[in-house]
């Protein structure tokens, strides 16, 4: 196991207390992490020594917070095993899956009006039409879902999906990927259940039918590695702030022979190669998806974050978090009443467990957490289809990272008994 | 922060013998309420007998203030006239949106009063009010469907 108190002195919010004096057990790092002195200090010190916008200007400022900025996609592109041009800074993951679905949805854009627009290139492998499919599953976060679903209504194409075992697990059915599937889109690993699938596996298929493949790491990347091109995607997309790094900041990254194809999303400036009254063209990626001064210091930041987390090494995040998750599942179904919603074995899961309490709505469990300094996640967790596929209302969700330890596990055991003396449940689940 | 000013025991009483808590059939509106960021539900039947509210009845799931206060608004609303009953909810929302300064007249809003320590807790004031936004919205659509 990591060493968690060294690990939390780095972070300056393990040092103030919640709700009179009481120690913060964050676990709630699946919805944003908490951020180290390091990322913190990236952030201040490009403003305080470096701040000039990139890309621009002939000044040393300009020179070195381009370099910064540029440094930072390199850190990136070598994390996840990629090549910098191919590693495309946007908002957020919610904005590398939209710039996907607008991007093709401006391929497939057929009006003879728009013929003087570069946006429509007309190179057909990303337009859709009437009769292609879109395949998605129902373990899909809202960001990978409703995107799809608008381009399908624009494009006229019909959206598919996987379902779910009881389980938890991903129903991989692989007839419903078919020479009409034209882009499949599935999350890494599930952010309510834990469940991790099978990408690689699954990409050889999508790529014998000759499909865009398009995947969310949100879930993945910050919490073990992934290698892109060993994952076999042609796309992938993250959010800097779940990974120790500041909000604002968020990833796509694509095969560059397919970014380079695409149509932009965003307009404007240093999007572009020339520009005249009447049309322009376009710059090569990764510049042509990134219209408009960007999030430079969140950038930045990101690296620094990307640095911390190489120091400790993604393999021992990876165990650290596998033997947590381990005694977690063993200690809160010791709980009279607790059911996990998402797999009870430590095969392909990840530290994410959804749970709920029989007799207590998880918004009133999550009230009582609270009060003992506990912070979890309560609700649908942007996964209204997955609940409904689950059977399920609502759950609690306790997620780990690197900062939490048995003892947070521990914690979070004792206030969901002490929710059920609280609210006077039962072991049967009966309120009393 | 103290859990029991939020879980008053009349609150516990109605989450768990809810009043009211079963559809009368054919309502004059049935309207369905969901609080988008828990995901918790009501379904609301109001009838009407010209601008007497004489029935309110209601399914729905979520957490116990949400449940409670669902139960709270349908038996204190019901057999009252259509603009009492409305200056009542204006009252509870007044409550609830006093973060913890009001603490309500317990001869308008009964029951009501003991969700006033909800108020304190910005997070579940939109929990209280869901059923009794639904109840408002199911008069505002009976009175235009007159």
């Amino acid at each position: 196991m990591l060493n968690v108190e060294k690990i939390k002195s780095d972070f300056p919010i393990f040092s103030r207390t919640i709700r009179d004096g009481k120690r913060l057990v964050y676990l709630d790092s699946g919805a944003t992490s908490q951020k180290p002195r390091s990322v913190l200090d990236a952030e201040r010190d490009f403003y305080e020594k470096h701040n000039a916008a990139v890309h621009r200007g002939a000044h040393q400022l300009a020179e070195e917070a381009t370099d910064l900025y540029e440094g930072a996609r390199d850190k990136v592109a070598r994390f996840i095993g990629a090549e910098s041009d191919e590693v495309v800074f946007t908002k957020n993951a919610t904005e590398s899956l939209n710039l996907l679905a607008y991007s093709w949805s401006n391929s497939s854009l057929t009006n003879k009006n728009l013929a003087n627009s570069n946006l429509t290139n007309g190179n057909s492998i990303f337009a859709l039409k009437p009769g292609d499919e879109i395949l998605i599953s129902e373990m899909e976060h809202h960001a990978n879902l409703i995107p799809w679903q608008e381009l399908a209504a624009r494009t006229g194409a019909t959206l598919k999906w996987f379902g779910i075992t009881p389980e938890g697990r991903l129903n991989f059915d692989p007839s419903l990927i078919t020479a009409k599937t034209k882009i499949v889109a599935l999350t890494h690993q599930s952010n309510v259940l834990g469940t991790i699938n099978p990408i690689a596996d699954i990409a050889k298929i999508v790529k014998s039918h000759g499909a865009l493949f398009v995947v969310d790491a949100c879930q993945s990347i910050p919490h073990f590695a992934v290698n892109v091109k060993e994952l076999g995607a042609d796309f992938v997309a993250f959010s800097g702030h779940k990974a120790l790094g500041p909000t604002g900041v968020g990833v796509l990254w694509g095969r560059r022979e397919l970014l380079n194809e695409m149509s932009p999303f965003l307009t404007g400036g240093s999007m572009i190669e020339t520009v005249t009254m009447e049309r322009s063209t376009y710059a090569s990626a990764p510049q042509r998806f990134e219209a408009g001064v960007p999030n430079m210091a969140q950038a930045v930041g990101l690296g620094a974050a990307i640095d911390y987390l190489s120091d400790i090494g993604m393999a021992k995040i990876a165990e650290h978090e596998h033997e947590l998750t381990k005694y977690a599942l063993t200690e809160l179904q010791k709980i009279p009443g607790l059911a996990i919603v998402g797999p009870r074995d430590l095969e392909n899961r990840g530290a994410v467990l959804s749970f709920t309490v029989e007799g207590i709505h998880p918004h009133d469990l999550g009230q009582v957490l609270d009060e003992y300094g506990i912070a979890v996640r309560t609700g649908y967790h942007c996964a209204w289809p997955l609940m409904r596929a689950m059977n399920v209302v609502a759950t609690t969700r306790a997620s780990f990272y690197i900062y939490n330890d048995t003892s947070d596990v521990d914690e979070l055991v004792s206030g969901i008994t002490r929710a059920q003396e609280f609210f006077k449940v039962s072991s049967s689940g009966v309120l009393r | 922060m103290n859990l029991d000013s939020l879980y008053q025991e009349v609150i516990m009483d109605h989450y768990k013998n809810p009043l009211h808590k079963k559809l009368s059939p054919e309502p004059t509106v049935q309207v369905h309420h969901v609080n988008t960021s828990c995901g918790d539900e009501v379904t609301l039947n109001l009838h009407m007998d010209g601008n007497l509210v004489s029935d309110i009845s209601w399914e729905g799931s979520g957490c116990s203030i949400s449940q409670a206060s669902t139960s709270v608004m349908s038996d204190l609303l019901r057999g009252k006239d259509e603009d009492e009953a409305l200056k009542i909810v204006a009252d509870f929302l007044e409550m609830m949106q006093s973060k913890g300064t009001k603490s309500g007249d317990e001869n308008i809003l009964g029951d009501g009063v003991a969700l006033a320590g909800v108020s304190k807790f910005p997070a579940r004031v939109k929990c209280a009010l869901l059923g009794w936004m639904a109840f408002k919205d199911a008069v505002t659509r009976s009175r235009s469907g007159e």
